[in-house]
């Protein structure tokens, strides 16, 4: 078995070719007064610049405790800290925490001052110029999808909890830190939100790539949301560290086994994205076409119903037979059938696509693009003969080893 | 009509040719009253500020300033004015106003300030706000609505107290309570235009407070 307890770096093999080291983790220790055993044992990490690392681990592991030493929450009882190569263990703490975003799962926005200012306020600490932290406000707004114009002057408490924790993430990034620190920042949101604010921040990341350091206590989430993931058990001790698709596949011990837990075949899913697979096509129409042409176009396909398109290409109708000929003659295309749902971009999991696809019509799924034109679909054999590969791909990687594929 | 004329007849009698004192010593007794209340918050909401982190000085500021509260008022008022520096008149009723005053503003700081969600103080501490930032633009106006409480119910405990201050020569209304010489024609006159006075004074504060409150709290938490 993989020597864990030693997992200094992420296995030298995936370790991105001479990117850098954004933060060092060197020999960290806190032990709280009147325990008997430190909450965190002689951690040593490095987390490579731009990618999200996650933390996870039962409850109790020292997850967060770790995060919190990091921006000096919770001073460290001995090692040491480096950013950038910079050892910054001893450096002020408030200035040192101004270079780096902080979200916790509360988000903690400060209900007496409108979102501009709870924005604006690092950037206030830092003494900036007006106009400057204004335009800034106006940006970070538009980046996490809200108009400055409508929500600029709002308080908090005139948000839904999906907005606060726009807000939440909008302000850590004011200052435009390199580093984020965000513990369980999805935690207090219900699922269907949270879901959708994951493939919004993995979108932001993908223009963004800042430091993350990412806490969670749930699995799928980590496999979601990281480039990496350390498996901690307790007093921080790692488990293992490493791509989520190497944990899946290769799990360092029966305590990283239990803690992935059964259905790792549906858990890769959360691995591919829309984009990496090869799209189908479907038949499509603009909205003001005739209806024989519709006809036509079911006759000659082995489908049953056209996707209409507006003049944008954005779908906007599924229309079957049955459809036009209650319709009748003359009523546009818009305003027959039903709705186009079950609609993903291509940085959507396949997990997402086939939750989108179980509830929608056709067992399909329409796969748009970022300004929500239509590029094809998704259906139940894509996934498929994802699942197959997928599983073809990680046999023929444990071929000669003794390891037995975990999932059944 | 007849020399037999009723009570509030008289009393109104009685304001036409008093007001002008009525009103002066109201302002009197506002002015006692505002001095003392000033002094007692800008203490309490110190000693509020200074221990409402750490246990022991915390509940040993509550002790002591509920004890000032328990002492009876003509009690007080005699034993300071036996002080030196302080004697018979305005500055030993201040003294007194100051002591009775700091108990609801003290808990109620110190109850505001932690009741502060402390999600709210960690995420300003993890964007770098210092000690003294996060006291006063995070802690202190989100505990404001309450300290205000505290000093309104200060206010309107000082005003009833402060007639009492009439007993050591003190300035304010209580001078037409404890002036009036009992049983004289006038006197029930003047108890009734002092202690209406000091209810008029009441509401009048009241009205204040009510004004005060909605201009200094944040709409995001009203």
């Amino acid at each position: 078995m993989t020597d864990t307890q030693d997992a200094v770096a992420p296995d030298s093999g995936t370790a991105p070719d001479g990117g850098k080291v954004e933060i060092r983790l060197e020999n960290l220790a806190k032990r709280f007064p009147g325990q008997d055993d430190p909450a965190v044992d002689d951690l040593t990490m490095e987390i490579p610049k731009g990618e999200i690392v996650i933390l996870v681990g039962p409850s109790g592991c020292g997850k967060t405790t770790t995060m919190k030493m990091i921006n000096r929450i919770i001073e460290p009882t001995s090692g040491r800290i480096f950013l950038d190569g910079e050892d910054v263990t001893d450096v002020n703490p408030d200035q040192l925490r101004r270079r780096i975003g902080y979200v916790i799962q509360q988000i903690g926005l400060f209900p007496h001052v409108s979102i501009a200012n709870n924005i604006a306020t690092v950037p206030k600490l830092l003494g900036w110029k007006k106009e400057r932290i204004s335009e800034r406000v106006d940006e970070l707004l538009e980046m996490v999808g809200m108009d400055p114009g409508q929500y600029r002057n709002r308080y908090p408490k005139e948000l839904s909890g999906g907005q606060r924790q726009r807000v939440g993430v909008a302000r850590a990034m004011s200052a435009d830190p390199d580093v984020m620190l965000m513990d369980e920042p999805f935690g207090a949101i219900d699922p269907i939100t949270r879901d959708r604010l994951q493939n919004e921040f993995l979108r932001l990341q993908e223009q963004i790539k800042k430091t993350i350091i990412f806490v969670t206590h749930d699995i799928d989430e980590a496999i979601k949301m990281g480039d990496r993931i350390a498996i901690l058990r307790e007093q921080s001790h790692i488990a293992q560290f490493d791509t989520p698709e190497r944990i899946l596949v290769n799990p360092a011990d029966d305590f990283v086994a239990d803690f992935i837990g059964r259905g790792a075949s549906l858990k890769r899913l959360s691995l591919s994205r829309v984009r990496d697979v090869e799209l189908h096509q479907w038949p499509t129409v603009e909205q003001g076409a005739s209806h024989d042409e519709v006809n036509r176009l079911l006759e000659g396909s082995d489908k049953s119903a056209v996707l209409v398109l507006d003049s944008e290409r954005r779908p906007v109708k599924w229309v079957n037979a049955d459809h036009l000929r209650r319709a009748g003659d003359g009523r546009p295309l818009s305003e027959l059938g039903l709705p186009a749902e079950a609609v993903v971009q291509p940085n959507a999991t396949l997990s997402d696509t086939l939750n989108e696809m179980l509830s929608a019509r056709y067992s399909t799924a329409i796969v748009v693009d970022s300004s929500n034109a239509y590029q094809g679909i998704v259906d139940i054999d894509t996934i498929n003969e994802t699942v197959r590969s997928l599983r073809r791909a990680e046999q023929g990687r444990l071929r000669g080893g003794d390891d037995e594929d975990e999932d059944r | 009509m007849s020399d037999d004329i009723s009570w509030y007849e008289s009393f109104w009698t009685y304001l036409e040719f008093a007001w002008q004192d009525v009103l002066d010593l109201g302002v009197d007794h506002a002015v006692v009253v505002i001095i003392s209340v000033l002094i007692a918050t800008v203490t309490g909401v110190a000693l509020g500020v200074l221990t409402y982190r750490t246990e022991r000085p915390r509940e040993l500021v509550l002790a002591v300033t509920g004890t000032f509260l328990t002492i009876p008022s003509l009690a007080l008022f005699t034993l300071l004015i036996q002080l030196p520096l302080l004697g018979l008149g305005a500055k030993s009723v201040v003294v007194a106003l100051v002591m009775y005053g700091l108990l609801p503003i003290v808990r109620n700081t110190i109850v505001g300030l932690r009741e502060v969600d402390s999600a709210i103080v960690e995420s300003a501490q993890g964007m770098g706000m210092g000690r003294a930032a996060r006291l006063w633009r995070i802690e202190m106006p989100l505990a404001w609505p309450v300290v205000l409480t505290g000093i309104r119910v200060a206010t309107l405990l000082l005003i009833g107290i402060a007639a009492i201050g009439a007993y050591i020569n003190g300035p304010g209304l209580g001078e037409l309570i404890f002036g009036a010489s009992v049983g004289s024609a006038v006197a029930l006159n003047e108890v009734l235009a002092g202690t209406l006075g000091v209810i008029v004074l009441a509401i009048l504060f009241d009205f204040v407070y009510v004004v005060v409150t909605r201009l200094t709290t944040s709409k995001g938490i009203r």
